[in-house]
Parts: C-alpha cells; structure tokens; sequence
C-alpha cells in the first residue's frame, strides 16, 4: 500500500470511529425520551442526544466521502455488523439508572471537550469545522453532566450510593478513550488527530474536580478495557444496532 | 357593575383575563381542567412517537423525530406553567394525571405499529390538533393564549414533517404505499375522535363559548379537519376508510360516516387498546425517578443552608 493510500484509510477511520461514538451515544440517549425523572431532564437528554447525532452524522458523512465507496451516512450507520463499528465501549454501555447515564455522560464529556479543543485546530478543515461547532455543544453538556453528577453524588445517602456504583462501575472503559492506537498515531503524525496522551491530564483533572465536590471517590482500579476501536465490543452493542438497523434490514434499499 | 359583570365584560371586548384578575370559580375550574389536559395530552403523546426513536429507518428521520417528540416536551412544559398561574401546582396536576383522575387525548391510547404511523401521527393527529387550537391562540385567559400561539406554530412544522412521510412512503415500493394506508386506515378514526363528541351530545359547551375559552363547536372543527384532509389524503392516492365519504357539491363540504362512539366513550373510559400501558409507563418513570428529585432537592436544601450560613 502507498503512503497515500495509508493516510486516507486512517482518515476514513479516524472520522468513523468518531462518528461511531456520537451515534451509538445518541442512540442510548434517545432510549430516556420519556422516561426521564422529570421533564426538564427529558428536554435536557433529548437535546443532548439531537447533538450527538447532529455531530454523528457529519462525520459519518464525511468517513463516506473519505473512503470514495459510495457509502453515505445511513449506509455507514444501518448496513455496517457488529465487528465493524468502532466505537469506544462505555457509549454502547446500556443506560443502566440516571446516575449510570450520568456518569457515562459526564465521562464522555470531559473528554469530548478536549477532545474537539484539540481537533479545531486539524489539519483537516472538515474535522476542524465540525470540532469548531461541536465543543460549544459539548462544553454544554459537560455542565449539565457536572451539575447532575454533583447533585446526585452531594444529595441523599441513595442518590450518593448509586452514583458512587456507577463511577465504579464505568471506571474500567474510560481509559480506552485516551489511549492511542495506530490510526490515532498516523492522524497524529500528519497533523490531523488529536494527541489522546496530552488529553490524559486534563481528563482526570475535569472528572477529578467534579467527583470531589460530589463527595465521591475517583476508582483507583488501573484494569482498563480495550477493543472497541477494532470492532471487539461488549454484548451490549449487538441488541443496539439490531433495533437500530432494523427498518433497514427489513425494507432493503427503500428510500424512507 | 359587580365582579362577574367586568369580568365578562373584559372577555366580551376581547381582551385577555390575566392571573391576577378576578375569575369565576367555575371559569378557573374549567380552564385547568382544559390546559392540564392539554399538557398531559403532549406528555402522554411523547410515548407512541418515543416508541419509534430508537428505529427509525435513517439518521435524518432519527432527528426530526427526536426533534418533534421533544417539541411536545416543550409544549408540555409551557401548558403547566400556564395551568400553575390558575393556582395548582405541576405535582399536583401529575399527581391526577398518575392517578388517573385527570384525562388526555385519547388518540395517544393507540398503539404504533409501523414507521408509517409517524407519517400519519404528524399528518393526522399534529393535524387535527391545530385545528382545535388555532381557536385557541384566542383564549380569553391570556396565558393559555399566549402559551398557544408558540406552540401552533410548532404544531404545523410537525403536521407538514409528517405529510412528507407519507409522501414519500406513497411514492416508494408497494410495501411502503400499503404501510401508509394500513396507517391511515388505523388513525382516521380516532383522529376524528378527536374532536369530541357531536354538538349535542357535548356537556360545557355554552359556558365554554360565552367565556371564550372554546369558540368554534366540536362538529364544526370535525369538518373543517375533514375538508382539509381529505383532499391530501388524494394528493398522496391513498383511500379513506369511509365507504360514505363523499364530496357534496352543494354545500362545498364532504360528508363522512358515523363515529363509532362506542369504541370513542370505551377508550375514554380507560378501555382502549393503551390505556393502562401508557399510564403505566409513566407512573413507572415517574417512580423511578423519585430518587433523582429527592436528591436534586436535598442538595439544593443543603446549599441554601450552607448560603444562608455563610451570609
Ligand atoms: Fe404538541
Ligand atoms: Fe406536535
């Protein structure tokens, strides 16, 4: 394989794993509208969902036009199995409790923050312009996840107890985010990605500093689990994409 | 002129009555009644549609339907605000809502079995309820007016959102053409339902239009949602389930069929297909979310505390 053809392999990776984080996120977000603990938090998950797929598919799309296959958003998102999503594991973690979703948002968001910082200034104008939009929405997001967190952990004996149980309980998918594979090291190189290693920091400091006011204990558990960014998901995944693709896989090539 | 002869004549010269007015008991009854129906009619709406969010069949239609399910959030929330100015809380209003004692549209007591039906919910019921409410943008109580203004405009995006579902299911396979009519066969009914039972068989009504807070009847509204209809519904080349459906040429209107009131009073009653699961679910998140308020509010109570400590 050329060079070339390396770099552009990678892009199309690096914008589909992204991609693949915002929608599989989105997709779990959607699953609270109406069934949220009150109304203001239904509006609250329901806007932060119609970003994460607002944000999923540009990018999707843009991983399309990369690859030059003819494959647009939809075909990305509906015809692609298991083994080919490359999203991070904690997004495709079920919902679980308020604090659950919480805690996996608050997660997601500390880094996305650093995450779309670092992108805006890509080599890349098409991933710089969507980081340029999407770390206003994320900056949002990560204060609604905070306050929440906040208020749970600093809030009654239960609401502390699971809200600790869940920081427990995600704590092992959170490492995946920053740690680099060979497509992050390639985008890296050529000025396009972002630098996972540098948005360690950071990401404990942001996480660190929230889990403090909320009165609750950061893990210390160093086991870290991987394989999401080579298509080695949990059990979880599966059932997602079966009811999302399913209009798809039962109408084959309809326009809806 | 006493109290009740200002106040009517306040509503007679068609200005607002605002919450600090004096109100007959009656006209402050009636009117939570109505908004608190109104409202819990969004939130109870949000599950039929929330039912297809997590399928729906490409990203685009994901967003917009996210986008309209949580419209009608918005909607809910600015009916309670509205209903609170009368004097009840929004607790208290779920409280008869979760009880059963407070009542909804009963379109939202059918289930949606096919992608189809978000056309149709969009078209058919987004549809039916703007012609109840633009009479309603008039209201004499003028947080209810106000309140109806925003939201019609919003309700109009959602019914043209939904025509173009239909539109394009009736342009697509013959598989998508037969999904929309199996939808339309299914919501045309109780969307004409919606509008309540005949002029004569309907309780408040007079009272209701002195105080302005209805102005056009139930069976006035009813065809003028059928003249509209009717004629998109042809557009799309889908068939009325209505063997009597037909254009009378003489009044320029099209004359339809009886409503089965039988099943309309059913579903009222609490007998329709989804009665108990729709109240159901929302007893359940409400349930379930008792652990998030309560913490929400013992950390606000704290911080007040630790404020007022520190002042
Ligand atoms: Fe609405
Ligand atoms: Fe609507």
């Amino acid at each position: 394989m050329t060079a070339l053809a390396t770099v552009t392999t990678a892009s199309f990776a690096y914008a589909l794993r992204h991609g693949d984080d915002n929608l599989i996120l989105a997709q779990r977000l959607g699953e609270w509208i109406s069934r949220a603990p009150e109304l203001e938090s239904d509006i609250a998950l329901g806007n932060i969902a119609i970003d994460h797929l607002g944000v999923a598919r540009t990018l999707l799309t843009y991983a399309g036009e990369l690859e030059g296959a003819g494959r647009d958003e939809d075909t990305l998102a509906m015809g692609r199995t298991e083994r080919q999503f490359t999203n991070l594991l904690l997004v495709e973690q079920p919902n679980g409790d308020f604090a659950a979703t919480m805690a996996r948002q608050l997660f997601v968001d500390a880094y996305q923050v650093g995450l779309w910082e670092a992108l805006t200034s890509s080599a890349d104008a098409t991933l710089a312009g969507a980081a340029g939009k999407a770390i206003k929405e994320a900056s949002y997001h990560l204060r609604h996840s905070s306050a929440w967190v906040v208020r749970l952990g600093d809030g009654t004996e239960e609401s502390h107890r699971r809200m600790q149980t869940a920081v427990d309980g995600l704590w092992r998918f959170t490492a995946e985010m920053v740690t680099p594979d060979d497509v992050d090291d390639e985008m890296l190189s050529v000025g396009v990605g972002a630098d996972l290693a540098a948005l360690r920091t950071p990401w404990n400091e942001r996480v660190g500093a929230v889990l403090d006011e909320a009165t609750l204990a950061m893990p210390d558990a160093a086991f870290a689990r991987l394989g999401g960014r080579n298509g080695l998901h949990t059990e979880h995944l599966g059932h997602l994409l079966g009811e999302m693709q399913w209009m798809q896989r039962t109408y084959p090539g309809m326009s809806w | 002129m006493d109290q009740t002869e200002r106040f009517q004549a306040i509503v007679d010269a068609e200005e607002k009555i605002e919450p600090t007015d004096w109100m007959p008991e009656e006209y402050r009854k009636s009117l939570i009644r109505q908004i608190a129906q109104h409202a819990h009619s969004e939130i109870i709406g949000m599950q039929p549609e929330g039912n297809w969010i997590s399928r729906a069949p490409t990203l685009k239609r994901k967003a917009i339907l996210m986008a309209k399910v949580q419209d009608e959030a918005g909607h809910g929330l600015y009916l309670y605000s509205a209903a609170e100015t009368l004097g009840i809380s929004r607790d208290e209003m779920l409280r008869l809502l979760h009880t059963g004692r407070h009542k909804y549209s009963s379109i939202f007591n059918y289930p949606t079995l096919s992608w189809a039906d978000m056309g149709a919910i969009g078209w058919l019921v987004d549809g039916a309820a703007i012609t109840n409410q633009v009479m309603l943008t008039r209201s004499s109580y003028g947080p209810y007016a106000r309140a109806m203004v925003r939201i019609c405009k919003e309700e109009s995006f959602h019914q043209r959102q939904g025509y173009e579902i239909m539109l394009t299911l009736c342009r697509g396979s013959a598989e998508q053409r037969a999904m929309a009519q199996d939808a339309l066969d299914r919501w045309w009914w109780p969307s004409l339902m919606m509008f309540g039972p005949h002029d004569t068989a309907s309780t408040h009504t007079e009272q209701s239009m002195a105080w302005k807070i209805k102005r056009i009847s139930n069976d006035e509204l009813r065809q003028q949602f059928v003249d509209m209809t009717v004629p998109q519904a042809d557009y799309l080349g889908l068939t009325m389930p209505d063997p009597d459906m037909r254009f009378d040429e003489e009044t320029g209107h099209y004359r339809f069929g009886e409503i089965d009131w039988d099943e309309f009073w059913a579903v009222v009653k609490g007998d329709g297909p989804m009665n108990r699961e729709r109240i159901a679910a929302k007893n359940r998140a409400w349930d379930e979310g008792a652990w998030v308020r309560e913490a929400a509010a013992a950390h606000a109570a704290k911080h007040a505390a630790a404020a007022r400590r520190s002042a």
